[in-house]
């Protein structure tokens, strides 16, 4: 079988895949693949038409396709060799990737490798909703493919299911197109999706949402005729009497993303329970050295902005490994404390600097963020609105985590 | 098409499709009417895919001697029409000694119908065979095996198409009138004429017969549910793991099955419903089957759920009887000519090949027969990309392109295998024919991904307009047009 050797190979071609690999190149790596199995660059961005990305990264709202694009010649420019309608179908711990498109299977040979598969949807499946199994119920971003990338409608009286930045911006866009959406549920008692998007998508068009509330019933066998939603308790337990019946033709969901790791499982790469994304230390390397991750196999992110800007350091990583053949492992653990679902990066070398992600575990107001390592305050920073859907994102310079010990613990505070 | 015949078979479930198949080993001329969109789309295409042993039903009868039989043929048959089959064992568990007694009984029975190689472990045996589960006490059964019954009903049926035998899909049997040597059956796409009819019609066999004047089956159908566990947990049994049998219950307890596809099946629950439509899956049975299944499995997480289905068994006896039957084969004194199959529940999946059998004899007690010479057991089918070795790989794509495009994602389905699945012999063209053909889109991400690739391909491949395009035919529209025509 054919083999190549590569300096830097990233898989995916998404908006991480696209920033780590000419990050990579930029930071002095010889050759370096990008290997994505659909047909285009630029991964979901292709989709997503409607404005807002790059205004933390790039000072301008863009559309998914203007942003991609820029990060597309870019990876152009840099010289950075582009495989398309390529699927890796395994990654070793060794770093040897066995790739599959029309031209043959084959393998490459990698100094270092960058995950940057992105997630999947959430399906019904995984939710367990009960009821018939009939056609029209898709996933939002199955809607936004199907609508914006191949002018098709797949239905004219969608419920949405779930509250997540997707569905609420396709239900922003079904309704301009001139379908009906009669509302939004969602489960929790707050939205999934940013503040941003329930206002422009839902409260601009006049679309309600209705919180702590789900479906517990499909009618239709055929085309999916209806939906039972009901009131959730605080509990988890359907509020008696509050059953009711909504009509539709179509059933929208946008109950979450799932990190895309099938790649990482088989390298052995240790994942972390709660993001369903590798273990990283503060230079995106993961359990089996040499192998990276960034963006939303990572981290489920909000905003792309911030994917691209923790893939080039992932990015740079990978070539400074392919350059010298070891980085060392970070020893410092950080903990997610009181009120902090979870923190990336999950280690730190306490040499550099540092950029934080990290979610809350439930929405509050006017909460300090505080680092703290062995009783010592490292950073203390105010928060004045804080929401799981939101992430939070904080630099600590190198200076505050030089003297620091073993854990760094991370917590809300009053 | 003709409209005349020798043998009209109605129903294309797996025994349906099973009588058309052996009967075209004969000089005989076949249709098999069935009227949803494919093969396969009732109880058929939503059990456990078994192959049972048969060492649960009662001795002497048609059952223990059919399930037998059956299970005897079928792994030869499964190399013949290229379905996968695994011999995986079963075993079944006691929890407590209290249910140790039942082991033994259960295998005295299996012993008396011919089962081979039956035993009873202890619990360090089943520790050391399965480790993640306990009990006190098992029977193993070691011959029992796994396939996937809606490629093995589908097998047969393009086997059987191949062979000269007419499928007609979407064709919903309305009346059947005429006698033996002259049956007129009335369906939704026009009149056929046959000599002999076969009633394979599952949940309906009761209303088939009714048609034709024959009044005395009636059929509860009773509802099992699955949920399915994703194919990353596979580990955790290597084979099938059966409660002992509930007493007086409908089913066979809770189970857990590896499929032949590595995800392992919890179910099916057993309750009777009024319904041969209620074929949906409930929320309160699926977070059941998830307690029960953990009570064996404990590491089972809710998060390895993909997700649940679920099924109907043609139950001859009614809920407040409860308990089981015996199949009802039989040709009625009123009416010769149509034969009826009423009440096939399981085993009726490994049984099928052994009904085929005897329907085949009964056929030629009025019809002589020749055999066709032509007739080829042997089915070509797409080679599973995703089982071959990377160097088996590199030469299908080499020799073929397609082999080398990843359609479906989450299970490695290449377009040459959904080409295939597109351009089968039986015709069926929804969405729900080339997932039960190619297993594109059963994945994790239930094709979030790769369904609107396989719409393209439909598409392009075959001319079928997204308007036209469904999921299961009958209703099961995907796409209200172009998004322009929400507007009107």
């Amino acid at each position: 079988m054919r083999t190549e050797e590569v300096d830097v190979a990233v898989i995916g071609g998404g908006p991480s895949g696209l920033a780590a690999a000419v990050a990579a190149r930029k930071a002095g790596a010889g050759r370096v693949v990008l290997i994505e199995r659909g047909e285009q660059l630029g991964g979901i961005l292709n989709q997503c038409i409607h404005d807002g990305f790059g205004t933390k990264n790039m000072g301008k709202a863009l559309t998914g396709p203007e942003y991609a694009q820029i990060y597309i010649d870019q990876a152009s420019e840099a010289g950075v060799s582009c495989y398309l309608n390529t699927m890796v179908l395994n990654l070793t711990p060794g770093r040897e990737l066995t790739v599959c498109s029309k031209e043959g299977v084959r393998r490459i040979r990698a100094k270092s490798v960058v995950l940057c598969m992105g997630c999947r949807e959430r399906t019904r499946g995984a939710i367990g909703i009960p009821g018939y199994r009939p056609a029209g119920v898709f996933t939002a971003g199955v809607v936004q493919y199907y609508m914006n990338m191949r002018n098709l409608a797949v239905g004219r009286k969608v419920v949405v299911l779930g509250s997540g930045d997707v569905g609420l911006i396709m239900a922003r866009r079904l309704t301009l197109e001139g379908a009906q959406v009669p509302c939004v549920a969602e489960i929790l008692p707050y939205p999934s999706g940013l503040m941003r998007n329930v206002v422009q998508c839902l409260e601009d068009y006049g679309i309600p949402l209705y919180l702590s509330t789900t479906a517990v019933e499909i009618h239709g066998r055929n085309r999916i005729t209806g939906v039972t939603l009901a009131k959730i308790g605080p509990r988890g337990g359907i509020v008696p009497g509050s059953k009711r019946l909504v009509e539709c033709d179509t059933l929208m969901l946008s109950v979450g993303l799932i990190a895309e790791n099938e790649l990482a499982k088989k390298a052995g790469v240790a994942l972390s329970p709660i993001t369903g994304g590798p273990v990283v230390d503060d230079r995106f390397q993961t359990s089996v050295p040499g192998i990276f991750s960034a963006g939303n196999a990572l981290q489920v992110h909000d905003l792309v902005d911030y994917v691209s800007l923790e893939a080039e350091k992932a990015g740079q990583s990978a070539a400074m490994h392919a350059q010298i053949g070891k980085l060392p492992q970070a020893s410092i653990r950080v903990k997610p404390g009181q009120g902090i679902r979870y923190v990336v990066p999950q280690y730190i070398s306490g040499t550099e600097a540092v950029d934080f992600s990290m979610r809350v575990a439930a929405p509050d107001l006017d909460r300090y963020v505080v680092f703290r390592s062995g009783g010592q305050t490292v950073r203390k920073m105010k928060e004045n609105v804080l929401a799981p859907s939101s992430m939070i994102r904080f630099r600590v310079r190198a200076e505050r985590l030089q003297n620091i010990g073993s854990e760094l613990t991370v917590e809300l505070e009053a | 098409m003709k409209q005349e015949y020798d043998v009209a078979v109605v129903g294309g479930g797996v025994v349906g499709c099973a009588i058309a198949r052996e009967l075209s080993r004969y000089r005989l001329s076949v249709v098999l009417l069935e009227k949803e969109s494919d093969v396969a789309r009732g109880t058929s295409g939503k059990n456990s895919g078994v192959v049972h042993t048969g060492f649960n039903v009662p001795k002497g009868s048609l059952k223990a001697r059919l399930n037998v039989l059956g299970a005897s043929m079928f792994e030869d048959m499964c190399t013949t029409l290229n379905v996968p089959f695994k011999r995986v064992g079963k075993l079944v568990v006691a929890l407590t000694s209290a249910e140790a007694p039942d082991l033994e009984k259960l295998k005295g029975l299996g012993d008396a119908n011919g089962v081979p190689s039956l035993e009873i472990i202890d619990s360090k045996e089943i520790k050391r065979i399965e480790p993640n589960i306990s009990g006190y006490a098992a029977m193993h059964a070691p011959s029992a095996a796994i396939t996937c019954p809606f490629r093995f009903t589908i097998a047969l049926a393009e086997s059987a198409v191949a062979n000269g035998t007419d499928i007609l899909l979407e064709a919903n049997v309305k009346g059947i009138s005429g006698k033996l040597g002259e049956f007129r059956i009335n369906t939704t796409r026009g009149t056929v004429r046959s000599k002999l009819v076969v009633n394979s019609a599952g949940l309906y066999a009761d209303h088939v017969a009714r048609l034709a004047g024959v009044r005395r089956y009636k059929i509860y159908p009773c509802r099992g549910e699955y949920v399915i566990i994703d194919k990353a947990r596979s580990d955790l049994i290597q084979r099938m793991i059966y409660p002992v049998p509930p007493k007086g219950g409908s089913g066979l307890g809770v189970h857990l099955t590896p499929t032949i596809d590595g995800n392992i099946l919890i179910g099916p629950s057993a309750a009777y419903v009024r319904s041969k439509t209620s074929d949906g899956t409930t929320g309160a049975m699926a977070r059941q089957l998830l307690k029960e299944a953990r009570e064996l499995l404990p590491g089972l997480s809710p998060r390895d759920v993909i997700t649940a289905y679920a099924g109907l068994r043609p139950k001859t006896v009614s809920s407040a009887v409860g308990g089981f039957n015996d199949f009802t084969i039989e040709e009625v004194p009123e009416l010769p000519g149509m034969m009826h199959m009423v009440g096939i529940e399981s085993p009726g999946l490994t049984a099928a090949p052994a009904i085929a059998l005897d329907i085949a004899k009964w056929a030629g007690t009025y019809l002589p027969l020749r055999s066709n010479s032509e007739f080829q057991p042997q089915r070509k089918a797409a080679v599973p990309f995703n089982e071959l070795l990377p160097e088996q790989q590199a030469e299908l794509v080499d020799a073929d392109p397609d082999y080398g495009q990843i359609v479906c994602r989450c299970e490695s389905i290449t377009r040459k295998e959904i080409l295939e699945a597109i351009h089968n012999p039986l015709g069926a063209q929804t969405i729900g024919a080339i997932k039960y053909r190619s297993r594109a889109t059963m994945g994790r991400c239930q094709g979030g991904f790769c369904g609107p690739n396989i719409e393209k391909i439909l598409e392009e491949e075959m001319g079928v307009r997204p308007t036209e395009m469904s999921l299961k035919g009958d209703g099961s529209w995907l796409f209200t047009g172009s998004t322009k025509d929400l507007r009107n």
